[in-house]
């Protein structure tokens, strides 16, 4: 493994080892001496065209406790901003000798198409509505804990489908894991020609969240992205809360085991209500404390081991 | 000729042709006589921690704690210390999937921590240990239990307690295989062709 661009390029096999070891890495979360030596001697340069507060600290965190060298660089405040293109900034940094590139973008498929101009590797933290594969991965470990082993669990996937990569990177992931996976939208946040594919990879759609809710095991609330909202997608923030919010009626209809995600930024009072999001179900804090055991695992089976990047 | 050579003929094989060298009851009472000694050179049970370093090392340090028990009639803590990730040689193997560490309840702080080990030979696990035991908190003192020591040392480090030692050569494997894990308590000698560690 060199680059984790898409959570298809990994087998089941390579799925669960990340995960396990993310098991032992959380460990050193609790420890008072939170480092771990592995890494030293490596750079990486956490480098983020877009916002992000989650993801960038605990790449950074995963970084720094593993021992490396981690350095931001944001779009805004870089020669990026001054006209440099993508391509020369790249070679730039890789001229420096880094040994990492932890990539967030606005367009889908940049990460991969940096693989193609340097020798580091590259970790995809987001590219577009294409991906977000080490989110997908926290996601996996947190229901896992709650859970046991994701085999024939039922998992829904409720909200924005159409501009969500942290969907299409779940949709894989849970698939994978031998997960059943219903995808609940209304017509207009579907993606576009999803019929062939939720076909072929098995995904039932709904437009019933009601109906679904008591047969879930896990049900995932995406972001309501207000910034890719100017296309009318449905008529009012509230009527979308009515029909596709977990609100507090609805946290009933869920089975006493079934667990709540949100890959975050929450939404409060649109796709979750702050009842389901403070529930004693709600998984939204443990994901975000997996976040970094599972950042260090990625870290660590891909700066490490034969032929690893120099 | 070392006695362990000497032994050679009357011992049986097992299965892969490997030369049986410890067998179920010289394990146990290896691992009696090993903790008497711990008890001795502790001057009583006060303040024992043992740490197994995964694998084998862990149901070692649950015996060793039995026997302990059997002897003192006291319950010495046991943990477990994972070195994956201090390993000096991660970038020139494949990736190893990393085990949990587990402190026992009252730390390590202050302390006498016993590492156990299966075999000891270029001790550079028991280095790692060193640096992973750091991490975890300051013991008082810090020593070293094997079931076999193989010789071949590559860094400055000796055992305090060892079960056995076996005077091999570099290419000769050393095996061992416990209940908990391999179904049958032995240790077992066997020349790999040509592959070693």
């Amino acid at each position: 493994m060199k680059h984790l661009l898409s959570i298809a390029d990994l087998s089941r096999e390579e799925i669960l080892e990340i995960l396990d070891t993310a098991v032992s890495m959380h460990e050193v979360q609790h420890r008072d001496v939170k480092k771990l030596p592995t890494l030293r001697g490596r750079t990486i340069i956490n480098f983020f065209f877009e916002d992000s507060t989650r993801t960038r600290s605990s790449f950074e965190i995963a970084g720094k406790w593993l021992s490396a060298d981690t350095i931001n660089l944001t779009g805004k405040g870089t020669s990026v901003s001054k006209g440099e293109s993508l391509r020369d900034t790249v070679k730039t940094i890789d001229a420096m000798g880094v040994d990492m590139m932890i990539v967030r973008h606005m367009a889908s498929g940049a990460p991969a198409q940096i693989a193609q101009w340097t020798r580091c590797s590259i970790v995809n933290a987001g590219d577009g509505t294409h991906e977000h594969p080490s989110q997908a991965l926290l996601d996996a470990y947190t229901m896992r804990q709650r859970l046991g082993d994701l085999e024939g669990r039922h998992v829904a996937l409720v909200g924005d489908l159409t501009h969500s990569r942290v969907f299409r990177s779940n949709v894989l992931c849970l698939t994978t894991l031998g997960a059943k996976v219903t995808l609940v939208a209304p017509a207009t946040l579907m993606p576009a020609g999803i019929g062939p594919w939720a076909a072929r990879e098995g995904l039932e759609i709904s437009h019933d969240l009601d109906a679904v809710l008591p047969t879930v095991d896990a049900v995932m609330m995406l972001r309501v992205q207000r910034e890719r909202m100017s296309g009318g997608y449905f008529p009012t923030a509230r009527e979308y809360a009515v029909t596709y919010g977990l609100t507090k009626d609805r946290l009933g209809l869920l089975p006493d085991h079934a667990v709540i995600c949100h890959p975050g930024p929450m939404n409060r009072g649109l796709e979750i209500s702050g009842d389901a999001a403070d529930a004693a179900q709600s998984l939204v804090l443990d994901q975000v404390s997996a976040g970094v055991a599972v950042r260090m695992s990625i870290l660590y089976h891909l700066l490490s081991g034969e032929g690893s990047a120099a | 000729m070392c006695p362990a050579r000497d032994q050679a003929p009357q011992r049986a094989t097992d299965e892969t042709g490997g030369r049986v060298v410890l067998a179920q009851a010289e394990i146990a009472r290896a691992l009696r006589r090993i903790a008497h000694e711990i008890l001795e050179g502790n001057k009583g049970s006060e303040g024992l921690v043992l740490m197994g370093i995964p694998t084998r090392g862990v149901p070692l340090a649950r015996r060793l704690s039995e026997a302990l028990h059997d002897v003192e009639g006291v319950d010495i803590p046991v943990g477990t210390l994972d070195i994956t990730m201090y390993r000096d040689d991660l970038r020139s193997q494949p990736v190893r999937a990393m085990e949990r560490s587990e402190v026992p309840d009252g730390g390590v702080d202050g302390k006498v921590v016993v590492l156990v080990d299966d075999v000891l030979y270029s001790g550079r696990t028991v280095r790692a240990a060193l640096d992973s035991l750091a991490d975890l908190g300051r013991p008082r003192a810090v020593r070293l239990a094997v079931l076999v020591d193989r010789g071949h040392r590559e860094l400055p480090i000796r055992a305090d307690y060892v079960g056995k030692n076996l005077p091999t050569a570099h290419a000769e494997r050393v095996s061992v295989r416990l209940a908990e894990s391999d179904g049958a308590d032995e240790v077992v000698i066997s020349t790999p062709g040509g592959e070693g560690r």
